[in-house]
């Protein structure tokens, strides 16, 4: 089964090359997959209809205990006639029905094949998942072959009206599953009926979600009008899909479904009133209608109608009616569709009003299509009469209900023969004062397929006896009542004939009068449902842009205000609620004294940034509240921390000074004070709640400090400084993760920097400056320095490129200390780089270091000097680094686990022991990133913007000159 | 384990502070803000080492159990160095809108757009109360319409950052091309 089910989708896969190849024609192959599933399942004939059923299962998702589990019983194999008979005539049908060379027409033929093969899948699930994984499977190939014509807004509207009616369905369905398995302890349908859960709220509640599935894919009002409008597809799929295979599938689940749950709470009413609505609805709408297939369309909205009263019901008699009934009108509904797509086809219309006279010069359609109406309308030797007797006899001998909806049943019967009158006249006779339509010829290989199944609708109706065992096969998982029903082609003249001749006269007189009552209907039309779910797709649309238009404001102080109230709110509501002080400590004053004079110079540095107005004193001030925490974490034992975020803060303090010199000096914002209040308020509330919740949370602790076992840890391998050892060992992916942010931060710096004008006058070359003028010396007025001063500057410089400085910004002692200093403190960030496991120190202080001593080398002495000091791009590093630590980090899973460390130990002569780890190889890597990402940031502020400056200065020197 | 309370006062300021500049439309300030909450944070994540204690440097003699809690520092000092790689990204941004728009206020604040243009209904609406004073609210129901559908297009302009066309199913599913034959589609439409 699982082979047959794949074969499908496999040459559905070949479908468009083959099409390609060899045309329409390639349909006859399209067609081989369903013909081989409809004789395997003939083939289990014998098993099936003696009770038995063939099953596989292979095990899926073993710990939701999922199973593949496929299983063929006497529902199933009538499904299969039905999926994979009418589905290789449709095929072989497209073949005649689509020109050579019509557009998708590949794609178009793999869908419908594959569809075939979804349809196959779902009849013979045997898993609640399979099934619903088959289920919208179908969904989404009708989808695609409802929309086969994309161009047409039409085409559009209607697929994606079909899929999200279905696809919400499918989705309470899944959810209804999900109750359902769990209520039942297993996914598996056929274990499921066998020992049904016991009813309860849940299980009802269950069981209404899979009807609201099961109703919405078979077009049951109120959620049947996606199916006419589904009729934009092709003939074939409308054959195909709406007739016989997936608007079924939902009258299969409820055929399936019903033996065990029938009785349940909501079951019974629900499918009765809501079948007999739709079935009356449908057939109503059909009598005013001038499209034959919209005509097939609504009459198919009412089989369905009484498809699922009849399945849903739940006894032995009315499901034998129905399990019959489905067969029987998918025998004739499929070539009433078939034969419209041959008028279609042939005459050029479907309107009824302008056909005439194809009775005559298409007579052999219209006998296939008069047998297979006569099997609808059910006259006497046809398989619709056989089925309709049926029905009507197991619900005249039911309960009051019943015989209620047996008399309902009876007008829509009777509508169903004037509809059926109404389809037939329209097509096919010779109206008065219309013109007789011309047509071409049609071919034998185009009305067989149509031809066959009106034909099996014949030859069923007396044959029954044949087919009876399979129907009365599923019937039998019902209760057997005292008197069962036999299927018989004639019971002789009872009140089930009685009532079937009323149908056909009703039906009679509607025809007669089809003009009064197509008016009648107009006149009372009900607002149509395709109206309601326009309306509400449009208001769901309007309804998202509002709510995200009030959420998404696009201010950026709003969002911040929404992520602290939000945050505030969350732990003021756990506060509140658990009160979790009671009995904890309170906080001591202060460790020690500095600790208290530290932190009070601290806020007071941080309050005043609060109300400064000049960019740099804010800078100046911010980097003091760093330095302030920094000698908190010297007071606090944290030498290396202390050390890192001194060497950060001095990194980013000169590089706000450099940005922010081009900037205006004022901030020159001004807050409306209530504004102000406000997020003062905002601020220090959520600041002091969560200072709170750390105070609840350190008071809360009961376990000891994970840092001490790595202390111990430390302390075991001989080394000293527990703080990098964490970095390089015990957390190194963290360590691994934040080198690899920085990294990415300092891309996005450059990429912000040297970014490339795509608009705007082309970058021309400016005019060199002359020798020594930099762009500050153009801007403010060179100092005049009075003559006896004037003495020459030694011939001497003291760094690479010092000379390229105006004079007046050289600095001589500058340049001296940092020619001095440069290299020890290169010689001092190496050195804390290795010495980092006995010192406090490490990859991200000793690339810190390295990059503040490049900083000096540009401060003294401008951007080319930069250039020298580092000659190699700052990407490289970078680069490098990240090799690096990854590599190392990758060498560990020789030994079976990432980040694994090697130490190795020898001895020197004049140096004596020394060792040395992977550690210090993956903290190299570090310390290289770091300076990269440092040196970067340097070019890209400092000598980036000074470039820019220059070239504007330079351009701005020409101007001039040329005036 | 108890808290320094020193530190968390500390830490309070800090962040407070912090919230408080990120909430102003500077980006320079905003930076400021991310630097000073940065450090407020680490403060808070520092606390939790407990009491101060001897570095985590083990010499030779130094108690184990005096030596502060490492771990926390560890998580702190890689914070530290990400709080470097934002600074610089927030400057290279506040440098690059200076560059483009010649401040570094935060642009384009639609929130802003609306409050005037509430302002400018709240006007017109007490301008209409006046005009129909004594005649009931009937009088000038248009006009409050008028006003709400003016509100509710600013709004859903906001949410796709373009104008609502009138057809919305156009825009669900997309304008037919301009050549479909159109007589076809008349008569496939079911309507």
């Amino acid at each position: 089964m699982t082979f047959l089910v794949l074969a499908h989708f496999v040459v559905a896969l070949c479908a468009a090359p083959l099409v390609r190849r060899a045309g329409p024609r390639a349909f006859i192959v399209l067609a081989l997959p369903p013909a081989a599933a409809l004789l395997w399942a003939l083939c289990q004939w014998g098993t099936v209809t003696g009770g038995g059923a063939s099953s596989e299962a292979w095990t899926w998702i073993e710990a939701y205990d999922v199973d593949a589990a496929f299983r063929l019983d006497a529902l199933a194999l009538v499904m299969v006639l039905l999926a994979a008979g009418i589905g290789a005539l449709v095929l072989l049908y497209c073949g005649s029905y689509f020109a050579p060379g019509t557009r998708q027409l590949g794609a178009f033929g793999g869908n419908l094949l594959a569809f075939a093969g979804a349809m196959l899948g779902l009849v013979l699930a045997d898993d609640l998942m399979i099934l619903y994984l088959f289920w919208e499977l179908t969904t989404v190939l009708s989808f695609l072959l409802i929309g086969y014509d994309s161009e047409k807004r039409g085409s559009r509207r209607s697929a994606l009206q079909a899929l999200t009616v279905t696809m919400v369905g499918g989705l309470a369905m899944f959810v209804g599953f999900l109750m359902l398995g769990h209520a039942a302890g297993t996914y598996r349908i056929s274990r499921i009926l066998e020992s049904p859960p016991a009813a309860d709220a849940t299980l009802s509640a269950a069981l209404v979600l899979i009807l609201v599935g099961a109703l919405a894919k078979s077009a049951v009002w109120p959620l049947s009008m996606w199916l006419p409008n589904a009729m934009a597809a092709p003939t074939p799929v409308s054959a195909y899909l709406h007739a016989a295979a997936m608007v079924k599938a939902g009258v299969y689940l409820v055929a399936r479904l019903a033996p065990a749950f029938a009785d349940v709470a909501p079951w019974r009413p629900v499918l009765l009133i809501l079948g007999t609505a739709t079935m009356l609805l449908g057939g109503w709408r059909a009598l005013r209608l001038n499209d034959l297939k919209l005509v097939l369309a609504y009459g198919t909205v009412s089989q369905l109608g009484f498809l699922i009263v009849l399945a849903g019901d739940g006894t032995y008699n009315t499901g034998l009616a129905a399990v019959t009934m489905i067969l029987g009108h998918a025998l004739f509904k499929a070539p009433l569709f078939l034969v419209t797509g041959i008028v279609d086809h042939a005459a050029g219309t479907r309107d009824l009003r302008r056909l005439s006279g194809v009775g005559r010069t298409l007579p052999w359609v219209a006998v296939v299509a008069v047998v297979a109406g006569a099997s609808m309308v059910a006259l006497v030797p046809l398989l619709g009469f056989v089925a309709k007797e049926a029905a009507f006899e197991a619900l005249w001998h039911g309960t009051v209900a019943e015989r209620w909806v047996l008399a309902l049943i009876v007008v829509g019967s009777a509508l169903t023969t004037a509809y059926t009158l109404r389809f037939l006249w329209g097509a096919f006779a010779r109206k008065p004062g219309v013109a007789d339509s011309a047509v071409h010829r049609v071919g034998p290989l185009f009305l067989a397929p149509p031809a066959l199944l009106a034909l099996a609708s014949l030859l069923l109706g007396p044959g029954i006896g044949w087919a009876a065992p399979l129907f009365e096969a599923y019937a039998a998982q019902y209760t057997l009542p005292a008197h069962p029903y036999h299927l018989a082609l004639w019971h002789g003249f009872g009140p089930a004939l009685g009532l079937s001749a009323l149908a056909w006269a009703g039906g009679a007189v509607l025809f007669a009068g089809r003009d009064t009552v197509a008016r009648l209907g107009r006149r009372v039309a009900w607002p149509k449902a395709d109206e309601a779910f326009g309306r509400t797709v449009l208001g769901v649309e309007r309804m998202a842009l509002q709510v995200t238009g009030a959420v998404q404001k696009g201010s950026l102080p709003a969002y911040v205000a929404t992520v602290l109230g939000v945050m505030l709110a969350g732990l003021l509501a756990v506060l509140l609620t658990d009160r979790p002080w009671h009995g904890a400590p309170a906080p001591r004053a202060w460790d020690t004294p500095w600790q208290a004079a530290v932190a009070a110079l601290t806020c007071a540095c941080a309050l005043m940034c609060l109300v400064v107005q000049r960019r740099m004193k804010a800078a100046v001030l911010a980097g003091l509240t760093g330095y302030g925490t920094a000698l908190l974490y010297v007071v606090q034992g944290a030498p290396d921390l202390a050390l890192t975020q001194f060497g950060v803060e001095t990194v980013s303090t000169v590089v706000l000074v450099l940005v922010l010199r081009r900037l205006p000096v004022h901030f020159g914002e001004t807050l409306r004070s209530w504004r102000r209040v406000a997020s003062l308020l905002l601020a220090l509330a959520s600041s002091l709640v969560v200072a709170c919740a750390v105070w609840i949370a350190a008071a809360a602790r009961t376990a000891d400090a994970a840092g001490a076992a790595m202390t111990e840890e430390t302390a075991h391998h001989g080394l000293k400084d527990v703080v990098a050892t964490i970095l390089v060992d015990f957390r190194a992916w963290d360590t691994m993760g934040e080198s690899a942010v920085l990294a990415v931060a300092v891309l996005g710096v450059t990429s912000l920097l040297y970014v490339h004008r795509r608009q705007g006058p082309a970058p021309g070359t400016p005019p060199a400056l002359p020798g020594g003028v930099t762009a500050w010396s153009l801007a403010t007025p060179a100092i005049e320095v009075p003559p006896k001063y004037r003495q020459t500057a030694p011939e001497r410089s003291w760094l690479t490129a010092g000379d390229t400085l105006a004079p007046e910004h050289r600095s001589v002692v500058f340049e001296v200390i940092a020619r001095l200093v440069f290299h020890p403190i290169l010689m001092l960030s190496v050195y804390l780089l290795l010495c980092a496991e006995n010192l406090p120190g490490g990859g991200f202080v000793g690339g810190l270091v390295a990059g503040v001593a490049l900083m000096i080398r540009y401060l003294a002495g401008g951007r080319h000097e930069l250039d020298a000091a580092a000659p190699l791009h700052p990407g490289f590093f970078t680069g490098l680094g990240l090799a690096l630590s990854t590599g190392i980090a990758l060498i560990g899973l020789v030994d079976g686990t990432v980040l694994h460390a090697w130490t190795w130990h020898g001895r020197l002569p004049l140096i004596g022991d020394w060792h040395m780890g992977t550690a210090v190889l993956f903290d190299l890597g570090v310390y290289l990133l770091v300076l990269g990402g440092v040196l970067d940031i340097v070019r890209a502020l400092g000598s980036k913007i000074d470039q820019q400056t220059e070239r504007r200065a330079g351009l701005a020197l020409a101007r001039e000159g040329e005036r | 384990m108890t808290v320094s309370l020193t530190l968390l006062i500390c830490a309070v300021v800090l962040t407070a502070v912090g919230a408080v500049l990120l909430h102003t439309r500077s980006l320079t300030r905003v930076l400021m803000g991310v630097i000073v909450c940065g450090n407020g944070v680490n403060l808070l994540v520092l606390a939790t080492t407990g009491r101060a204690g001897a570095p985590p440097l083990l010499y030779p003699g130094v108690a184990h159990a005096r030596v502060t809690d490492p771990l926390p520092q560890a998580i702190v000092l890689t914070a530290v160095v990400i709080t470097l790689a934002t600074t610089a990204f927030v400057l290279a941004m506040v440098y690059r809108s200076s560059q483009l728009t010649g401040t570094d206020f935060v642009q384009d604040d639609v929130e802003d757009r609306r409050v005037v243009l509430r302002a400018e209904i709240a006007e017109e609406r007490a301008e209409l109360r006046e005009r129909h004073r004594g005649e009931g609210p009937r009088a000038w129901r248009d006009e409050r319409r008028e006003q709400r559908r003016r509100l509710r297009a600013d709004r859903a302009f906001q949410a796709r950052a373009r104008d609502a066309p009138g057809d919305l199913w156009d825009d669900i599913l997309g304008a037919d091309p301009p050549q479909s034959p159109s007589p076809a589609r008349q008569e496939n439409d079911p309507r």
